[in-house]
């Protein structure tokens, strides 16, 4: 029932944003010229389009984060029911987040974290 | 039936406040940084400049639309309402007082974390549609250090959840009755910290702005963006960060707790989310923007190994206060 609300809201979002972008296409001027649509550049001729191409640093820390963040999807259930767990808890996560440590200090080590 | 039709009425009224408290925060951040500056800041419209932001929405929503020649139509007119809708959901999940709320979801503070971090899509696609060389080089910016970011975000987020033992948002609440956690022995003060700059970083902020830094990119991703659509991008980006700054209350300020009857709940809560927000406000005016790999370093190096360390300590200081084999 609360993912219903989730829903409506989300679809009221929606709704409220599509017809804010609608009542300009009624209202607003429309005068068009070659020099309005050129993508913006400091005034300049644009040189080159924009391409994909780009340094192979974006992409090693997207892969970072890819493999921190499913290691935290077993630190939420377990955050939440800690205190039913005891020490058995703290023990049996502190030795999964020392294992991920170990991996976070050889990325470190192998120069992975310097952008250069 | 009447109970979906309960919710989008109850969804359209939490929408409508949060469309007035943005366009109004607006105002009071322009009128805040002013004041640092010694100046006034919006003035002329109505008394003390209180009509300043329907002006704006007003002249926004007469604006011409210019589509660049170049730009991925499609992508480029669907960004700024992917990028709004994540602004606009993280409210629902916000319990305003006891039992007023859109929905209280018992993984709250987790669809909260996982919605708010959608932002980088609609923020992608602004950049990726426009075909403009400053947009992209910002948007591949802005997903950079909003992932470097999320994971300290994350890590300092689960300090409280550790604390209340809970997810749901109401439930840690709750749990601050007695303490808020901000007050909590030396844990407290640092997750707070470490809140606030991981907050800063994610809602690009000085000193971490590198993705719109005026000087080189003029205005980042939404650069070829005009009219109705820039305001959509710029809304957007005040309720996401309105949002965080009502969960940074929630997490560590005792949300609703306040003096006097119980019906002042939401004002105290919305006033210590606006202190969030001023305090964010503060540091934007008061440094200066620092390099892209300074920003990867104190992400990686500092902020994750720490907020990391924070988190055993924490674990550490739950399992003694709760007695062996509890």
């Amino acid at each position: 029932m609360e993912y219903v609300s989730l829903l409506m809201v989300f679809a009221v979002a929606a709704g409220v944003a599509g017809a804010l972008m609608g009542i300009p296409l009624l209202i607003a001027p429309k005068r068009t010229s070659p020099a309005k649509q050129a993508p913006f550049e400091c005034g300049k001729d644009p040189v080159a389009v924009a391409e994909g191409r780009f340094a192979i640093k974006f992409s090693t820390i997207a892969i970072f984060f890819i493999i921190f963040d499913i290691e935290l999807l077993f630190v939420w259930p377990w955050a939440t029911i800690y205190r039913t767990l005891g020490w058995f808890g703290f023990v049996e996560m502190m030795v999964f987040l020392g294992v991920l440590m170990l991996g976070f200090l050889y990325i470190w080590k192998k120069r992975g974290l310097e952008w250069e | 039936m009447t109970d979906a039709v309960d919710a989008f009425v109850a969804g359209f009224i939490v929408l409508s406040a949060v469309v007035g408290v943005v366009t109004y925060v607006t105002l009071l951040e322009r009128k805040f940084a002013a004041r640092m500056q010694s100046r006034i800041g919006p003035y002329r419209v109505g008394p003390h400049g209180l009509l300043q932001p329907i002006a704006d929405a007003l002249k926004l929503l007469m604006k011409e639309d210019i589509v660049p020649r170049l730009a991925d139509r499609v992508v480029y007119n669907l960004a700024p309402i992917v990028f709004l809708i994540p602004g606009m959901l993280i409210f629902a999940t916000i319990p305003f007082a006891p039992g007023l709320g859109v929905a209280d979801l018992n993984i709250g503070i987790l669809f909260f974390l996982a919605v708010s971090a959608m932002e980088i899509v609609g923020l992608f696609m602004a950049g990726w549609g426009s075909n403009n060389k400053y947009a992209l080089l910002s948007a591949m910016r802005a997903v950079n250090q909003i992932i470097s970011y999320d994971l300290p975000f994350i890590f300092t987020a689960l300090v409280p959840v550790l604390l209340a033992g809970s997810l749901r948002l109401s439930d840690i609440a709750t749990a601050q009755a007695g303490l808020w956690f901000v007050f909590y022995p030396v844990i407290g003060q640092l997750a707070f910290a470490a809140f606030i700059i991981t907050t800063l970083a994610a809602e690009n902020r000085v000193p971490f702005d590198i993705l719109e830094a005026e000087s080189e990119l003029v205005a980042g991703f939404r650069v070829e963006y005009s009219g109705m659509k820039f305001a959509l991008i710029q809304l957007g980006e005040y309720a996401h960060m309105v949002g965080t700054s009502f969960l940074g209350a929630l997490l560590f300020l005792g949300a609703w707790a306040g003096p006097g009857p119980a019906w002042l709940g939401p004002v105290w809560f919305l006033l210590k989310a606006m202190g969030v927000f001023l305090l964010v406000t503060w540091v934007r005016w008061s440094f200066v923007r620092i390099r892209v790999d300074q920003i990867l370093a104190i992400s990686w190096k500092l902020l994750l190994p720490l907020s990391l360390l924070l988190l055993m300590a924490t674990a550490l200081v739950v399992v003694l206060r709760s007695g062996p084999g509890v």
